[in-house]
């Protein structure tokens, strides 16, 4: 049930997948309008904390996502993906789990490297120390583009997944969404199961 | 910003031989000057700094500044310290900090609003004096439109014949002036440190 099987993920895959999915999403939002939205000053001071509570909360996720893929089984890709694919989306889970360290490890290095030295108050809980970078207006500056940067990589590289996901589920009819959806223990996996029989036997 | 005027012999010695002279009486007497023997009227010279800490969450050094721009007038009443009093405006659009982005942050709709609100005054309501050089000043602060009492702890700490300067202390909560931005991570508690230097008119 919480653990991937042969054939599926296991709750906790899926729980940290659209955990992550809803954060990064809203993380993107969050620091679109607060740097690029012009907005009362308290506002967006606002805005700042909370893109970093959820940015610490993100990144503590995006280590247990990692984790987690490193010790878990991987289920076999769905039966009806070509050679290719399967490369491809091997490829992409990898770059997302990588990407989804790094940005928020950017956005980090961007409140440690302020020369403002805001404390990094998470969720008005605990303080969490900056990293032990030099303090500059050019280190600020580089770690801001990189974070900005890296999150525009990432927003690409979603789009890409999704949109993968969603060719998968509307053209092909097969269970790649379907099985990120529910564990692969449900009443409903027997629908997709014999969706991915009937797959198999039209291939 | 800060003025450098000239300053001839005659005048270094006029200014320090009554200091001279005072450190002599009190190092002989060891006593402080008395707020009764300072009675007078004063005008806060510009020399004067009124500086301010706003403490952060986990130490560190929180924002610190001061302001440029103020002026004020003040009165010891020698017969009863009790009845003297102070009216003191500052310019927040003056506001001073380690850098610019602070300055244009503090002087914003967040926190002084400068572009509606252009003075923060404080008239004295009440004067206690609390020992032979201290007193503690209660009045009236108003800013960004809202008018709270407040507190401050006033030291004499130095006198002459034509000046007089003190050290003045409180603690203001900034949350009644609508400025409760960046709380809890900044201090809802800002304190104030002012050396403050009276001319006598």
């Amino acid at each position: 049930m919480l653990r991937n099987s042969e054939d599926g993920f296991g709750a906790v895959t899926i729980a940290l997948h659209w955990a992550l999915a809803a954060l990064i999403l809203g993380l993107m939002v969050i620091g679109f309008l607060m740097r690029r939205i012009e907005m009362e000053p308290s506002l967006q001071f606002s805005l700042y904390q909370w893109h970093k509570s959820f940015g610490f909360t993100t990144m503590g996720l995006a280590i247990l996502r990692a984790a987690w893929w490193f010790v878990e089984r991987h289920p076999q890709p769905v039966a009806s993906l070509g050679p290719l694919e399967r490369s491809a989306s091997r490829l992409m889970h990898r770059a997302l789990i990588a990407i989804g360290l790094l940005v928020p490890l950017a956005g980090w290095a961007v409140a440690s490297a302020s020369t403002l030295d805001i404390p990094s108050f998470y969720f008005n809980l605990v303080v969490i120390p900056h990293l032990p970078l030099p303090k500059s207006e050019a280190a600020e500056a580089f770690w801001a583009f990189a974070h900005a940067a890296l999150a525009y990589v990432m927003l690409g590289l979603v789009a890409a997944h999704a949109a993968a996901a969603l060719f998968h589920h509307i053209v092909r009819r097969d269970a790649v969404l379907t099985r990120m959806l529910h564990s692969s223990f449900g009443a409903s996996d027997r629908a997709t199961e014999a969706r991915d029989d009937e797959n198999v036997v039209r291939r | 910003m800060i003025a450098h005027c000239p300053v001839s012999g005659r005048n270094v010695l006029k200014a320090t031989l009554p200091l001279a002279l005072f450190l002599v009486a009190g190092a002989a007497d060891a006593q402080a000057p008395t707020l009764a023997e300072a009675a007078g009227s004063y005008r806060i010279a510009s020399s004067s700094s009124i500086r301010f800490l706003v403490p952060q969450v986990g130490g560190g050094g929180g924002i610190a500044g001061e302001f440029a721009r103020f002026s004020g007038t003040f009165r010891i009443d020698g017969r009863d310290v009790g009845r003297s009093s102070v009216e003191f405006t500052l310019y927040p659009e003056s506001v001073r900090a380690r850098e610019r982005r602070i300055e244009n942050f503090l002087r914003s709709s967040a926190v002084f609003d400068t572009a509606n609100f252009q003075t923060v005054t404080f008239r004295s309501t009440s004067v206690a004096q609390t020992g032979p050089g201290t007193a503690t000043v209660e009045g009236a602060l108003t800013a960004r439109g809202k008018t709270h009492t407040e507190r401050f702890a006033v030291t004499l700490s130095d006198w002459g014949r034509s000046s007089i300067r003190f050290t003045i202390r409180g603690d203001i909560r900034r949350a009644p002036y609508g400025m409760d931005v960046g709380t809890p991570i900044y201090s809802n508690v800002v304190r104030f440190d002012m050396n403050i230097r009276g001319l006598r008119r």
